[in-house]
């Protein structure tokens, strides 16, 4: 019987999760069967297993709601607003009965009554009944969707699987000193397989997505829009960010706290809104995303917003901060002060937000994971409120460096680049006391990690270490962190520094890698603002142009690899997203072409060989800003800046053009070509008319311009490498000098001034798009 | 109802922990530094498959200066305790015992030094002895927890 109950318990709860938000769709759409139906179910059940446990309240109240949906399911009835909330008041009740069973209390059962009485039509119409959640209920519970587990099994199965890690090493290592021979060896390689692939599937299984939390954010919107009177439009995305489960039980309170200020605080009233000229829902956004080695949770509305200044006044009036102090403050200080223990900024307190708990609590509670918030607001426009919740005890792929003899662990997601400081292309440069790099185009600030952590003496002069690592930390400026050697790629699972190592401010966290030795998690942001390079937001400052050199400043970041048939081949930098390894099996042909999947998603697979057999393969995976495709290939080998434009492929294909590196000819791969054919709508290049474009060396041509020719359907070329071929138009945005092949084709002149001086009257204003279209067309037709 | 308490030695000193803090007594293994960290933490070591925060208790307790103080190695005793959800390992000199008295703690009536009455909660009498009993958090915290 206990059994049965326990199993009936955890069941309701779970369903109870996913139903809610049922409800509060169905309420938008009372005419979707399908919704009406489900909730029906839900009650139907609970009454039926009631009967069975003899649960005589869990009973009739689910009977009372089966009854009134049953009417809406015969037409009898309209489910009109205070049915829903008479249906989510017993819903709620049959939650808190079910935590009642389980915990072995009783609670009162006068309210039962009430609620039935209000699901009948005629009290529905009387008055609303109050939510029975509001009253400070139970926090939302987590939805299941298969079996269920203690947590601390987990966490158990979690430490033995590192510990048969462990164990696995120092057996590896006895092997080795004892020598045995290679049937034992290759046994222990199946076993070291095995131990691996466990450990990322336990992993794994602690890894939640934050959908457990947003699933139950339409639900808290509406009843707490309802309540205050307020209408509220809620957008939620990024829900499938996977996130540590204990993680998510951290930010849940955090996040509700923030999400009920704003819905109480932030969004005015329909009239004030509609007075204020504004909509009159308010829009409140929850998104989550991945950035870097940080989870970003934004919870942004168009309310009312935070004013600053109004902060500071209250601050002084309440002795947080001596008015002379407030004075000086910076807007964003003034804002940081809503974080004050025991200023609330509300003008009247509510039974919502309340007063006193606050701000300062959401904040603790953050910075207590290792997380950071921040407070964006426009006064009368809105507020947007970031959680950076660090990855901690997620995986993360991290390369392991050594400075001064000890090891560390870097996210490799802030990694942009490693160049060898005595590399081709690379001058180590000082600076007072401090060392700046000129890694090709660009000039970044040197921090040497040894000096940083003390191992190097301050009396020897300055000398970066060979290594270095340009950085881009999350939200600040680049900068190389020199060190003595790298390593090796890790997949690391993270988890949070004690305090007193957290409050040094240049880790993000310990992670234990297989060896059993503890290794400490750089944080490129925080060694930034120790060291005294962090920036702001600001795309790195192309070097001057006689620093550089004159060919510097239009070599373009391009990725050497090796293809699949073995030849050398290279693509630009920038439309690759990511290099990665990928298994042979996620690989088919599907719907007329070989597809990947991949993360969850389907990425078209091209390839220089047609069909690929191989257990495992390494892709890049590219992205033209919208469509991804995956490129497979054997190898990397090498970022290099090679000149932008090389020599035109004779037809065209995967290869757009050839360039030469170190002597070599390379080919070049024709990112357009890749995505028009992954996009199924590649039309036979050649025949494209050809478009010459003057003035090769003017970016405006070459970045601005040029893609409008491409888009209106045309082939590029330019002076230097358009060879023999006659153009078909040839447009002069001035500056260049036209090659003779051009003496007879029609000619587009482009002029920079809005009107058109004496003697160019015939020529088009630069950014007049609709008249340079009509006169690409117009060509295209006759040379097509 | 009788407190557990742990005996331990620190800096020569017999001292006893509330039992109910102490997760367990082991003996380190290899220590990793952690660069720019505050004094008393000696480093980090690896407890079966977590981390370890390790503690230099006689650098927390400010009874010598960081040069006296013996680097933290393989082979020493550390008491493993959770402080906020964080693992620590105390290190100490020698593990003595674990024995019950029942409860009542003494207020501290004598001034055992500024390190030491930092970390006291108070003493206890055990087998005719007064020992002082010390609050792992507050050892934990570290002498840079009061300028805070």
């Amino acid at each position: 019987m206990d059994d049965l109950l326990q199993e009936f318990i955890a069941e309701t709860r779970d369903t109870l999760a996913a139903i809610a938000g049922e409800i509060v769709a169905w309420e938008a759409a009372p005419g979707d069967r399908a919704r009406l139906d489900s909730i029906f179910r839900f009650v139907h059940t609970v009454k039926g297993s009631c009967g069975f446990l003899d649960l005589p309240r869990l009973e009739r109240l689910s009977h009372a709601a089966e009854d009134a949906l049953a009417a809406v399911r015969a037409n009898t009835r309209a489910p009109d607003a205070a049915l829903v909330s008479a249906v989510l008041g017993v819903i709620d009740r049959i939650g808190e009965l079910t935590d009642a069973i389980e915990a072995g209390e009783s609670l009162p059962d006068e309210d039962d009554r009430r609620l039935i009485a209000a699901l009948s039509p005629d009290a529905a119409r009387s008055r609303p009944p109050a939510s029975a959640a509001m009253a400070g209920g139970p926090g939302p519970r987590g939805v299941a969707r298969t079996i269920r587990l203690p947590i601390d099994l987990l966490d158990r199965m979690m430490g033995g699987v590192s510990d048969m890690v462990l164990a696995r090493n120092e057996l590896s290592r006895k092997l080795r000193e004892s020598g045995c021979d290679g049937s034992v060896e290759a046994a222990f390689e199946r076993l070291s397989v095995c131990v691996a692939e466990m450990r990322d599937a336990i992993t794994r299984t602690r890894m939640q997505r934050i959908d457990n939390i947003f699933a139950t954010l339409p639900r808290l919107v509406r009843d707490l829009s309802g309540e205050l009177g307020k209408l509220v439009m809620l957008d939620v995305d990024g829900g499938d960010v996977e996130l540590d489960r204990e993680m998510i039980e951290m930010i849940r309170d955090p996040l509700t706290h923030i999400i009920r200020n704003a819905i109480d605080h932030g969004i005015e009233p329909p009239e004030e809104r509609r007075a204020a000229g504004k909509s009159a829902a308010g829009r409140l956004s929850v998104c989550a995303r991945q950035a870097g080695n940080q989870i970003l949770i934004e919870v942004s509305d168009d309310g009312r917003g935070v004013d600053g200044d109004r902060l500071a006044a209250r601050a002084v009036a309440a002795g947080i901060v001596a008015p002379e102090r407030a004075e000086g403050l910076s807007w964003g200080q003034k804002l940081a002060l809503v974080f004050e223990p025991g200023l609330s900024t509300a003008q009247e307190v509510t039974a919502i937000s309340g007063r006193g708990v606050g701000m300062d609590v959401v904040r603790s509670n953050i910075e207590r994971i290792g997380g950071l918030v921040d407070l964006e607001s426009r006064p009368r426009a809105g507020l947007r409120l970031t959680l950076r919740v660090p990855l901690t005890l997620t995986i993360i792929p991290a390369l392991t460096v050594s400075a001064g003899g000890q090891h560390f662990a870097i996210p490799r997601s802030a990694i942009e680049e490693i160049v060898r400081a005595g590399g081709e292309g690379v001058r180590i440069e000082r600076i007072g006391n401090a060392l700046m790099a000129g890694i090709r185009a660009r000039r970044v600030p040197v921090v040497a990690l040894d000096r940083l952590i003390g191992v190097a003496s301050a009396s020897v002069p300055v000398v970066a270490p060979p290594i270095l690592i340009v950085l881009k930390p999350a939200g600040g400026d680049y900068f190389a962190l020199a060190v003595d050697a790298v390593h090796d790629h890790e997949e690391l699972v993270v988890k949070p520094a004690a305090p007193a190592v957290m409050a040094t401010g240049i880790y993000a966290g310990t992670t234990l890698p297989d060896n059993g030795r503890p290794m400490l998690l750089l944080d490129p942001a925080g060694i930034a603002a120790i060291a005294g390079v962090a920036g702001e937001h600001q795309a790195p400052e192309p070097m001057a142009a006689e620093a550089a050199g004159e060919a510097a400043a239009a070599l373009v970041p391009t990725l050497l690899f090796r293809d699949l048939d073995g030849a050398e081949r290279a693509v630009r930098l920038a439309v690759v997203e990511r290099i990665e390894d990928v298994s042979g099996d996620a690989i088919q042909r599907t719907a007329g072409r070989l597809r990947l999947a991949h993360e969850g998603r389907i990425l078209p697979l091209l390839g220089c060989l047609p069909v690929i057999e191989r257990a495992r393969l390494r892709i890049l995976r590219m992205s033209d800003g919208a469509t991804q495709i995956a490129y497979a290939i054997d190898e990397v080998i090498d970022i290099v800046a090679l000149p932008p434009v090389g020599e035109p492929a004779t037809s065209a294909g995967i290869v757009a053009g050839v360039v030469l590196v170190d002597s070599r000819q390379v080919e070049l791969i024709d990112p357009h070509w890749l995505f028009a054919e992954a996009a199924g709508a590649a039309r036979p290049s050649d025949t494209r008319p050809l478009c010459l474009l003057a003035g090769e060396g003017d970016p405006w041509t070459r970045e601005i311009l040029l893609p409008l020719v491409e888009a209106a359907g045309y082939r590029v070329a330019f002076p230097g490498a358009a060879g023999s071929a006659r153009p078909d138009v040839v447009i002069d945005s001035g500056g260049g000098e036209l090659p003779p092949v051009a003496a007879d084709a029609p000619l587009v002149r482009l002029r920079g001034a809005h009107d058109p001086q004496p003697g160019d009257e015939d020529s088009i204003y630069r950014y007049d798009r609709a008249g340079l279209l009509t006169a690409l067309r117009r060509h295209a037709r006759k040379g097509g | 109802m009788d407190m557990l308490y742990l005996i331990v030695s620190i800096a020569g000193q017999r001292v006893a922990l509330p039992a109910d803090h102490v997760e367990s007594v082991v003996e380190i293994d290899m220590v990793t530094p952690v660069p720019l960290v505050a004094p008393h933490v000696a480093g980090l070591a690896a407890l079966r498959s977590r981390v370890l925060t390790i503690v230099d208790t006689r650098a927390a307790l400010e009874l010598e200066d960081a040069a006296g103080a013996a680097q933290a190695g393989a082979g020493d005793q550390a008491v493993v305790v959770t402080v906020d959800g964080h693992l620590y390992g105390l290190l100490v000199d020698e593990v003595e015992d674990v024995v019950a008295r029942p409860g009542g703690i003494e207020p501290l009536r004598v001034a055992p030094g500024a390190g030491w009455s930092r970390v006291a909660r108070g003493m206890v009498e055990i087998a005719g002895d007064v020992l002082l009993l010390l609050d792992p958090a507050a050892i934990v915290a570290g002498p840079c927890a009061l300028a805070a």
